[in-house]
C-alpha cells in the first residue's frame, strides 16, 4: 500500500498538501503543535494512491516523503 | 624589440592581456572607447571574451559574474559610466571579487564634455557606492605605466580579492607614447581563486556573496575589509619624485597634470626656484607619510588638479598640522593647464 | 521518471549550512510561498539531469534573495535585477557550467527590465526561471510591473489604475518577439496539473541550456500568501481566477528542435601566437640616432599640426613620432578628440626629444604645420620665436605676419592632388618637414608607414608622396 510520511518538524502547516490531495486522505494535526510552532498535516492513515500530488505542492523540501510502493516504508 | 608606439587606452588592452586578462565587458564612452575597440580586437581573436553590455551597471556585473568564477576580466569607462558602475563595484568589494576597472576621466558634472578632466577622484577614490569599502587606485601618466600598471593592478586584484581602479584622464588615454613590454614577454596564466565557483564539484562548496544578516556578522565582515585596507595602506603605496632632495617647495598632482608639473619644476629651477615635484601613483592608498615628511621640510606644498579640489583634501588630511601651508590650482571642464602657467602661479607663492 | 520514493531531492543541500539559526531543514519562506514549489522542482531536475555539480545558482534581490542556502551547486548572490548580466559573465567565462539565474517580478519585470531583455535578445544560453507573484514580497508588499489591474497593494493602495501605473507586464510575451530566445514558457503553481507542467517546463529549459540551444525562461505564476492577505489555499484559488485569465498558460516560442547548438569553440593559444597577434614580434626598422645630428634649431622639437578633419592631421602626427621612436627618442602624441574631429577642424601635438618627456602638451610649438588658414590664424602666434611654420599654400592665401619665426609655404594639396588625391598631402608634408629639419632618416621614417596605414595598398604611393614633399622645400 502507498503512503506518505509528514515529517512533523518541517510542515509549516500551510494546508496546501490538504487541498491537493485527490483521496483527501491528509488533515490538519490540530493535537500537535510542532517546533515551527504550526499544526502539521498528518496523514489519515489510509487511501493514499501513491500520487504525488502533495509532494509536488509542498513547498517545504522535506516535509513530505511519498511511498509509492509499501516496501520502503519502515 | 617589443617597443610600440600605441594610446595609452590601447596600451591598457595589451598589458591586460599579457596579464591573462580572459574577458572584457565594456560600454563605449569618449574617451574611453579605444580600450573596448583594442578589446573587441583582440579578445576574441585570441579565444577570450569581449562582450558590449547593454549598459554600464551591465558591464560592471558581468565582471562580477566572471571575476566570481576566477578568470580575470575588466571593464572601463568615463565619468558618467562610472556613475552607473558605482552598484556593481560596491557589491563587488563586498563580495570580495578582483575586478579591474579603467576610468578615463572627462568633465562633468552631467554630460560635461569629453575633455580631461580629473573631477572622479572622489567617486574613485573614497569608496563611491554604498558601503564602507575602497578600491585600490593606480594612475599612471604615461603609456608605459597605462601597460604596466594594468598588469600590476590585475596581480593587487588578485592579492587583496578587491576591485582595483586605473584611474587616469583623457589626455593619457588619448595620448600615444611608445611602450615597451616586458622582457621576455610572458603571459600570465599562474593566477589561482581558490574561493571562486568553477560549476564543478570542487568549487560548488565556495559561495559568492555580499549579504550578513546578523549585525555582528556584518561588522566582522567589515573589520575584515577594512584590515585588508590597512594592509594596503601598508604595503602598496606608490609615489614617484622629481629633484624633491633640496626642493623649498613641492609641487604636486597626477596624471596629465604630473607631466606638465615636471616640466614646470624644470623651468622653475632655471629661475632659480628650487622645486620638486611629488606624484602619487596610488591615490588609494594615499602616499600619506610621504606628504607629512614633505610638509615638516617646505613651507609650500602646491596642488594642482583638473578639478574643484579633490585630491587636494587627501594632501590637507596627510599635512595635518604641519608647518606647509597648502596651495591649490584647479582648471576644471577640459582645460589642461600650461607650463608657464604654473610656473607663474607657483612663482607668486614663492616670491609670497 | 517514475520513482518509488518522492523525498527531498538530492539538489538541495543536505543541511542548509548558510542559513542562519537552528533551523537548517527548511526554507525561510512564509508557509504556502510558492518559491518553495519551484525550488522543489529545480531540486528535483538538476538531479534527475545529472548537473548539480556543473550548475551554477544566481540569487537575486527579493523573496528568494537565499537562493544560496538550499542548493548544492555553485552560488552566487548578486544585485537587484542584475542577475541575467552576472549570468552572462558566469557562462561567457566558464561555458561549461549550467547557469540558471532565479528572478522576482520586481527583480526582473522592474530593476532588471533592461537586463533580462538584453541577455534574451543576446540569446545567452542560461536557464531564468522567473516568479510571477504579482507583488514586491520582500519589501512588504509593493507594486510589482505585474500587479494586476485594480490590485491593491502598500503603492497602490486604492487598486493599479492603468492611468497611473500602465497595464500589468507580459513578460514571456514580450519576450517571445525577440529572435534570439529558444524556449519561453508560462506556467503556474495553482493546481497539481499545472505543477506537472511547471516541472516539465523546468527540465527543459535547463536541457535546453545543456544542448547549447540558447536563452530560456519559465515564467512561473507563483503564491505569496502573505502579501496577498490570502491563506495558501486561497492563493492557489486566487491564482486561477484572477492571475491566469490575464496571463495566459502556455509555450510562447519554442524553436528548440530546429536549432543546433552552440558550444563556444575552446581556443587553446601558445603565448607565442598571442605575442604575434598583438603585433609585438613584427620586424620593424630601429636605429639609434644622436639628437646633436639634427640642426639645433630643430632639436627636440614640439610640434603642432593642425588642418581640417579629412587632411590627415592625425597620422601625419603620429607618423612623426612613430619613426622618431625608431631612432631611440621619447615621443608622445596627443590628437584632439570626439566630436572636435567631426567638424572643422583637427589637430595634433607631438612631442619628439632626447630625454624624457615632461609636459606632452604642446602650447607653444617649435614646429607648426598649417594646412588650412583657420589653423594658421589659430596658432601663428603661439610658435615659439625661432621656430619654424610649414603653411599649405593651396589653401592659405597669405604669409605668416611674424618675421621672428621660419616660414616655409609649399602646396601641399597641389602636390597631392598630382599624385592621384588630396588624402596624401599629409605624406608631402612629411617629406617637407623632414627634407628640411633633417629630424629622421628617409628609411626610417618610409618604415614607419608600414605601421601607421593600415591598408597596405596605399603605402607605396605615401612613400612617394613622401619624396615628393622632399624634393618640393
Ligand atoms: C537597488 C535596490 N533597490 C531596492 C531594493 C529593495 N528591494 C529588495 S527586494 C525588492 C523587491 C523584490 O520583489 P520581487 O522581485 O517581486 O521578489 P519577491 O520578493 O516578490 O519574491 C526590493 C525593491 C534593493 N535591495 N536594491
Ligand atoms: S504542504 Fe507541506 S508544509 Fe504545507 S501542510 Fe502539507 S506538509 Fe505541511
Ligand atoms: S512574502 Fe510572499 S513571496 Fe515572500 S516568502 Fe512570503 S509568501 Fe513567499
Amino acid at each position: 500500500m502507498p503512503k506518505i510520511v509528514v515529517q512533523i518538524d518541517h510542515c509549516k502547516g500551510c494546508g496546501l498538501c490538504i487541498d491537493a490531495c485527490p483521496q483527501q486522505c491528509i488533515e490538519e494535526d490540530s493535537e500537535v503543535l510542532n517546533k515551527l510552532g504550526y499544526h502539521p498535516a498528518k496523514y489519515k492513515g489510509q487511501g493514499c494512491t501513491g500520487c504525488g500530488f502533495c509532494f509536488y505542492t509542498c513547498p517545504e523540501p522535506d516535509a513530505i516523503i511519498v511511498y509509492k510502493k509499501d516496501e520502503e516504508a519502515k | 624589440m617589443s617597443k610600440e608606439l600605441i594610446k595609452g587606452n590601447e596600451a591598457i588592452i595589451k598589458g591586460a592581456l599579457l596579464a591573462g586578462a580572459k574577458c572584457y565587458f565594456g560600454y563605449p564612452i569618449t574617451p574611453a572607447s579605444e580600450i573596448a575597440h583594442a578589446a573587441a580586437f583582440y579578445f576574441p581573436a585570441i579565444g577570450r571574451t569581449f562582450l558590449q553590455a547593454e549598459s554600464e551597471i551591465a558591464a560592471i556585473q558581468m565582471c562580477y559574474g566572471a571575476a566570481g568564477t576566477g578568470v580575470r576580466c575588466l571593464t572601463a569607462s568615463s565619468g558618467p559610466g562610472i556613475s552607473l558602475k558605482q552598484e556593481g563595484i560596491s557589491y563587488s568589494a563586498g563580495s570580495e571579487l578582483p575586478i579591474v576597472i579603467a576610468d578615463i576621466m572627462r568633465g562633468g558634472p552631467g554630460l560635461g564634455n569629453i575633455a580631461p578632466e580629473q573631477s572622479d577622484y572622489n567617486q574613485v577614490v573614497k569608496g563611491g557606492g554604498h558601503g564602507n569599502y575602497k578600491c585600490l587606485v593606480l594612475a599612471p601618466n604615461c603609456g608605459q605605466e597605462m601597460c604596466d600598471l594594468t598588469i600590476l593592478a590585475f596581480d593587487l586584484a588578485d592579492k587583496y580579492r578587491t576591485p582595483v581602479y586605473i584611474l587616469t584622464d583623457g589626455f593619457i588615454g588619448q595620448m600615444m607614447e611608445s611602450v615597451e613590454f616586458p622582457q621576455p614577454l610572458k603571459i600570465d596564466q599562474s593566477h589561482k581563486a581558490e574561493w571562486a565557483i568553477m560549476g564543478n564539484k570542487e568549487t560548488k562548496h565556495n559561495l559568492i556573496n555580499s549579504i550578513y544578516l546578523e549585525a555582528e556578522e556584518l561588522e566582522e565582515h567589515n573589520i575584515k575589509l577594512q584590515r585588508k585596507y590597512a594592509e594596503m595602506e601598508k604595503n602598496e603605496v606608490r609615489f614617484q619624485t622629481y629633484k624633491t632632495e633640496d626642493a623649498e617647495i613641492i609641487v604636486s598632482g597626477y596624471g596629465i597634470v604630473s607631466r606638465v608639473l615636471k616640466s614646470a619644476v624644470d623651468v622653475l629651477r632655471k629661475q632659480g626656484i628650487k622645486a620638486g615635484l611629488m606624484r602619487p601613483i596610488t591615490l588609494f592608498p594615499f602616499p600619506k607619510n610621504e606628504y607629512a615628511k614633505f610638509a615638516a621640510k617646505v613651507d609650500n606644498i602646491f596642488v594642482c588638479e583638473l578639478s574643484n579640489g579633490q585630491m587636494v583634501d587627501d594632501v590637507r588630511l596627510a599635512v595635518g598640522k604641519a608647518k606647509a601651508k597648502i596651495h591649490f590650482y584647479g582648471r576644471m571642464g577640459g582645460v589642461v593647464p600650461t607650463v608657464a602657467e604654473l610656473v607663474e602661479k607657483i612663482t607668486e607663492i614663492v616670491k609670497g | 521518471m517514475a520513482k518509488d520514493i518522492l523525498r527531498k531531492p538530492g539538489g538541495f543541500m543536505d543541511t542548509f549550512v548558510y542559513k542562519p539559526g537552528q533551523d537548517k531543514g527548511n526554507t525561510h519562506y512564509c508557509p504556502g510561498c510558492g518559491h518553495g514549489i519551484l525550488h522543489k522542482l529545480i531540486a528535483e531536475a538538476l538531479v534527475d539531469l545529472g548537473v548539480v555539480d556543473r550548475t551554477i545558482m544566481v540569487s537575486p534581490v527579493g523573496c528568494s534573495v537565499f537562493v544560496y542556502y538550499y542548493f548544492a551547486t555553485g552560488n552566487i548572490q548578486v544585485a537587484h535585477g542584475r542577475a541575467p548580466a552576472v549570468a552572462t559573465g558566469l557562462k561567457r567565462s566558464n561555458p561549461d557550467s549550467i547557469v540558471i539565474s532565479y528572478q522576482g517580478d520586481g527583480d526582473l519585470a522592474a530593476i532588471g527590465g533592461n537586463n533580462i531583455l538584453h541577455a534574451a535578445n543576446r540569446g545567452e544560453n542560461i536557464t531564468v526561471f522567473f516568479v510571477n507573484n504579482a507583488i514586491y514580497g520582500m519589501t512588504g508588499g509593493q507594486m510589482a510591473p505585474t500587479t494586476l489591474l485594480g490590485q491593491k497593494t502598500m503603492t497602490s493602495p486604492y487598486g493599479r489604475k492603468i492611468e497611473n501605473e500602465g497595464y500589468p507586464m507580459k513578460v514571456v510575451e514580450l519576450l517571445s518577439t525577440l529572435s534570439a530566445p529558444a524556449y519561453l514558457e508560462r506556467t503556474s503553481l495553482d493546481d497539481s496539473k499545472n505543477i506537472a507542467k511547471t516541472r516539465k517546463a523546468v527540465r527543459k529549459a535547463i536541457q535546453c541550456q545543456i544542448d547549447g540551444k540558447g536563452f530560456s525562461l519559465v515564467e512561473v505564476l507563483s503564491m505569496c500568501p502573505s502579501q496577498w492577505k490570502t491563506t495558501p489555499v486561497e492563493s492557489k484559488k486566487w491564482i486561477k481566477e484572477r492571475m491566469i485569465p490575464y496571463y495566459p498558460l502556455g509555450v510562447k516560442k519554442d524553436v528548440i528542435e530546429e536549432r543546433a547548438g552552440y558550444f563556444p569553440p575552446k581556443i587553446d593559444i601558445d603565448d607565442e601566437s598571442i605575442k604575434e597577434m598583438l603585433g609585438l614580434k613584427k620586424e620593424k626598422l630601429f636605429r639609434d640616432r644622436a639628437m646633436s645630428d639634427v640642426p639645433e634649431k630643430y632639436r627636440n622639437p614640439q610640434i603642432k599640426i593642425a588642418g581640417f578633419g579629412g587632411q590627415g592631421v592625425l597620422l601625419l602626427g603620429q607618423t612623426l613620432a612613430e619613426a622618431g621612436m625608431r631612432h631611440g627618442w621619447n615621443v608622445s602624441w596627443i590628437p584632439s578628440y570626439g566630436p572636435e574631429m567631426r567638424g572643422g577642424t583637427a589637430n595634433c601635438q607631438v612631442n619628439i626629444s632626447e630625454g624624457p618627456i615632461g609636459s606632452p602638451v604642446v602650447d607653444f610649438p617649435t614646429i607648426l604645420v598649417a594646412l588650412n588658414k583657420p589653423s594658421l590664424d589659430k596658432f601663428e602666434e603661439t610658435v615659439q620665436p625661432g621656430g619654424v611654420v610649414f603653411y599649405n599654400t593651396s589653401m592659405i592665401d597669405r604669409k605668416p605676419k611674424r618675421n621672428d619665426i621660419e616660414a616655409i609655404g609649399l602646396p601641399f594639396s597641389d602636390i597631392a592632388d598630382e599624385l592621384g588625391s588630396l588624402k596624401f598631402a599629409n605624406m608631402v608634408v612629411v617629406g617637407a618637414v623632414l627634407e628640411k629639419t633633417k629630424l629622421i632618416d628617409m628609411d626610417i621614417v618610409k618604415d614607419a608607414l608600414k605601421e601607421v596605414i593600415h591598408n597596405k595598398k596605399f603605402v607605396e604611393t605615401n612613400i612617394v608622396a613622401i619624396d615628393r614633399g622632399a624634393k618640393a622645400v
